[in-house]
């Protein structure tokens, strides 16, 4: 067997917390992981948030995030220990052993300089390449990952390219310097998914053509599958079950893999259209201003009281511009909304107090939806008193009731924001939403900040609650994995318009238009193999076409 | 149109519009400060008569807007009046004081805003270490004293008992540009004390907010070392602030030094200012007020076009 690129031992991992109103303490994030990876081969770190799987990916460059810190073990790369080597030694190692391509490649490139000085910096300051040669191969690398013009695309500005070319340049960033093994932490995960297959082809192919080695880091289990030879599943710093892809995805052994393998085992009968809509929108377009064009043309949806409607498109596509159309944040350009019977003024301020009581919203970043200096009871307390006027006994009886319906015990009620974990929070702030009585409530991307097994139950949850309240779920979101466990009518958005609209079933079952095509053939499947099959499919209609 | 063309006129028309607003306010500041100046050239003993006469002479019976639009249109056309006093035309006066006063800034600005931002850099690089401390300390002792006291203690030191540099700081035309280097060495080190902390500090924050950015993670996984990630992307990306502390300290350099002026009995602007207030002479006061406000917006204006023309998003639109 060959001796290992990548050989760890023992690794642990502390990190220094500053928990609100503590002193700061070390805890350990990592418990002592051990892992060998072969020159040319690729293994899938997988988990959850929190597992350690950036933080183990980050090891290998010798390299910690804020406070995080190795405190044992050893990390090998090329037979070095690279721990135990001073800083000198550890700089000649990154960016040019080991590379890194991040989650977020618009945040990972410098705005101010242009891409092909990004890309090329490592391999120049390493000496591995000359200028010149660094430019040649940094423009074949672009042409290799399908970027749009190779020869000039590395003289824009980071802003100048789109999401999904910025992270494939990140790719170009990492391989130029022909590195031994580059780290990928999530490097999909902020994509579209219409995006994300095209670049996880890329990374796929350039891997194999480079022969680099790869740690790919993911909480996807579905997106691993494609790219990696070896998965290890990583929970709470410690792993769980190691093996080879085939063995992971087709016969996991431990009950969490299964889990993660099985996940989204929701099952939702859709349910039939009522006499009359909760909501009825009406030729709805809608413009920002300063702005020359629509984000919204001609919107006609309708949502029956008790049922779900699934808003759902990619970054863009207007879906949330029309959550804000129909809470009045953004008043239409022309169209009309009828809520419960009655019309609503197009903007906020006109609205009645019942208008507001009825029609709630959760978001998707639940941190930031709620004052960190506030208790769970006067969050949840505030809609209370404010629409209804409850107050001391009863109002907390009321809260105490809601803390029951989302799942959450006694003791909550003290409890601040920063001391819930990330679905405690979503749940608080569904609660929120549910104390006013509303009937309808929008949910914008309410999961999609969670880890799936989180998601799931927040889902569940939302399912629950809708048939003890009858409350109606106008369902923003770009994961048609959600949408198929929870919608009852599905409108799929492209570009400001409803491309496809109607009954869960019939959206979801052929003939599509093209675009719902891509779309849904796009969704990772947990199955080996798929990526190629999705592209040869393609491939094939292109050439048939 | 390129944006960036766009957005420079719009701040050369806004800078414009303050300038004129400026110009308001100075003039309205000053008619309604108490006192007359016909009853200060004649003294207590003159006659009501000559009053009258001297009033109607300086046109001080005309309403307040006549006055300010004859005040303005002289002005436009580069004549500033002339002084109560002496009699003598403003602009003339004042060019030379004001380019003594440009000479001391100029050379105070050189020396502070180079060491400023070189000691903003090594402070972000020695962070909470001593080099940081030191310089936070020393940058801030200097800015906390009054920098009368600060031009005393090194007239005492630096010229008196060390002999290196002269104490008083006149110029004139006659000198050459050592010589006047000489004269003005102290002045301009108790600018540069008094500025310093400001632009250093703001340096420092600028670059340490930068530093919290993914790319500069980026930098240091490609091997850089810590002072080329601070140069080449740390910097780049914190100019706009920087260079909108820079020159408000610019502006401060120009308006401000009157105390330091007056210490060193330097010819510039601040005491002539100064020495025109105390004999209520208010052409000059309103000229001298106008060619600072001209100055604190001129600044601010080339600072905020630096900040546009820093942003890339701006100079490359998609």
């Amino acid at each position: 067997m060959t001796e290992p690129l990548l050989k760890v031992r023992g690794l642990k991992i502390g990190a220094t917390i500053y928990p609100p109103g503590e002193k700061s303490r070390e805890i350990e994030i990592v418990h002592g992981v051990d892992f060998d990876l072969a020159p040319g081969k690729v293994l899938g770190l997988i988990g959850e948030s929190g597992a350690g799987k950036s933080t183990i990916g980050l090891a290998s460059m010798a390299y910690g995030r804020g406070g995080v810190e190795i405190t044992g073990g050893t990390v090998e790369v090329n037979g070095r220990d690279i721990l135990s080597s001073g800083l000198r030694d550890v700089r000649r190692l990154r960016g040019a052993e080991v590379t890194y391509v991040s989650q977020s490649a618009a945040a990972s490139f410098n705005p101010a300089k242009q891409i092909m000085e990004q890309v090329t910096e490592a391999a120049i300051f390493q000496n591995k390449f000359s200028k010149k040669e660094a430019e040649e191969r940094a423009v074949e690398l672009f042409r290799k990952l399908g970027l749009p013009d190779p020869e000039n695309i590395g003289s824009r500005y980071p802003h100048q390219v789109s999401g999904g070319q910025l992270q494939r340049c990140m790719t170009a960033l990492a391989l130029c310097p022909q590195p031994d093994l580059v780290v990928f932490d999530e490097p999909t995960t902020a994509l579209d998914v219409t995006t994300q297959i095209d670049v996880l082809a890329a990374i796929k192919e350039a891997i194999r053509d480079t022969g680099v080695a790869a740690l790919y880091i993911t909480h996807d289990l579905a997106v691993v599958a494609q790219v990696s030879d070896h998965i290890m599943v990583l929970q709470q710093g410690a792993t769980v079950e190691y093996g080879t892809t085939d063995q992971i995805i087709n016969h996991p052994k431990e009950d969490y893999t299964k889990a993660l393998v099985s996940v989204r085992s929701i099952q939702h009968e859709e349910k039939q259209p009522t006499e009359t809509p909760v909501l009825r929108v009406e030729g709805i377009t809608a413009r920002y201003k300063g702005t020359n064009f629509d984000v919204l043309k001609n919107i006609n949806v309708e949502l029956h009281p008790g049922q779900t409607l699934a808003v759902v498109g990619e970054s863009g596509s207007g879906k949330s511009t029309l959550a804000r159309v129909i809470t009045g944040l953004l008043p239409p350009s022309s169209g009309k909304i009828t809520f419960d019977g009655r019309e609503l003024t197009p903007d906020l301020p006109t609205r009645p107090l019942e208008d507001l009581r009825e029609l709630q919203m959760i978001y998707q970043m639940a941190d930031t939806a709620m004052n960190p200096r506030q208790t769970v009871g006067t969050i949840i307390g505030r809609p209370l008193e404010f629409y209804f006027g409850l107050k001391g006994a009863e109002k907390q009886k009321r809260i105490q009731e809601l803390l029951d319906e989302i799942e959450l015990g006694d003791g909550f009620q003290d409890r601040y924001p920063a001391e819930l974990s990330g679905g405690q929070k979503q749940r608080v702030c569904i609660a929120r939403a549910l104390a006013a009585k509303p009937k309808l409530i929008i949910c914008d991307e309410v999961t999609s900040a969670l880890d799936p097994l989180v998601a799931d139950g927040i889902l569940k949850l939302l399912l629950n609650l809708q048939k003890i309240e009858d409350v109606a779920y106008l369902f923003i979101t770009h994961d048609l994995a959600t949408v198929r466990a929870i919608a009852d009518s599905i409108a799929v958005m492209f570009q400001g318009e409803v491309v496809r609209y109607g009954p869960k079933s019939q959206v979801l079952s052929p003939p599509f238009d093209d675009y719902t095509d891509l779309l849904l053939s796009s969704v990772p499947e947990m199955k080996l193999g798929w990526l190629e099959e999705v592209i040869a499919n393609r491939k094939m209609e292109s050439a048939g076409n | 149109m390129h944006p960036i063309v766009k957005l420079v006129a719009q701040r050369l028309a806004l800078g414009l519009l303050l300038l004129f607003a400026a110009s308001i306010l100075i003039f309205a500041g000053t008619s309604i400060l108490p006192g007359d100046v016909a009853q200060q050239i004649l003294g207590q003993a003159a006659t009501p008569e000559a009053l009258e006469n001297l009033r109607r002479e300086l046109g001080l019976n005309e309403p307040a807007v006549t006055r300010y639009f004859s005040w303005l249109g002289g002005i436009l056309q580069g004549d500033l009046g002339t002084a109560l006093t002496n009699g003598r035309d403003i602009a003339e006066s004042l060019s030379s004081r004001l380019s003594n006063t440009l000479f001391l800034a100029f050379w105070a600005a050189v020396i502070a805003v180079p060491l400023a931002i070189f000691l903003g850099l090594l402070a972000v690089r020695y962070k909470d270490r001593w080099p940081d401390k030191i310089i936070s300390g020393v940058t801030l002792t200097t800015i906390s004293i009054p920098e009368f006291m600060i031009g005393y203690v090194l007239i005492y030191w630096v010229s008196i008992k060390w002999g290196m540099f002269s104490s008083v700081a006149i110029i004139n035309d006659s000198m050459t540009l050592g010589q006047k280097l000489n004269a003005i060495a102290i002045p301009v080190m108790v600018l540069t004390l008094v500025v310093l902390a400001h632009m250093m500090r703001m340096t420092r924050a600028a670059i340490l907010n930068v530093m919290q950015s993914a790319y500069i993670e980026t930098a240091e996984l490609k091997g850089l070392g810590m002072l080329k990630i601070i140069r080449k992307h740390a910097f780049p990306n914190a100019i706009a602030p920087i260079v909108n502390v820079v020159m408000l300290n610019l502006a401060y350099l120009v308006v401000g030094v009157v105390v330091v002026e007056v210490v060193f009995a330097y010819p510039g602007m601040g005491q002539y200012l100064v020495d025109h207030v105390s004999k209520r002479d208010v052409p000059v006061v309103q000229a001298c007020g106008l060619i600072f406000a001209a100055v604190y917006i001129g600044l601010n204006l080339i600072a905020d076009i630096v900040s546009i023309l820093a942003n890339p998003r701006l100079r490359h639109p998609k």
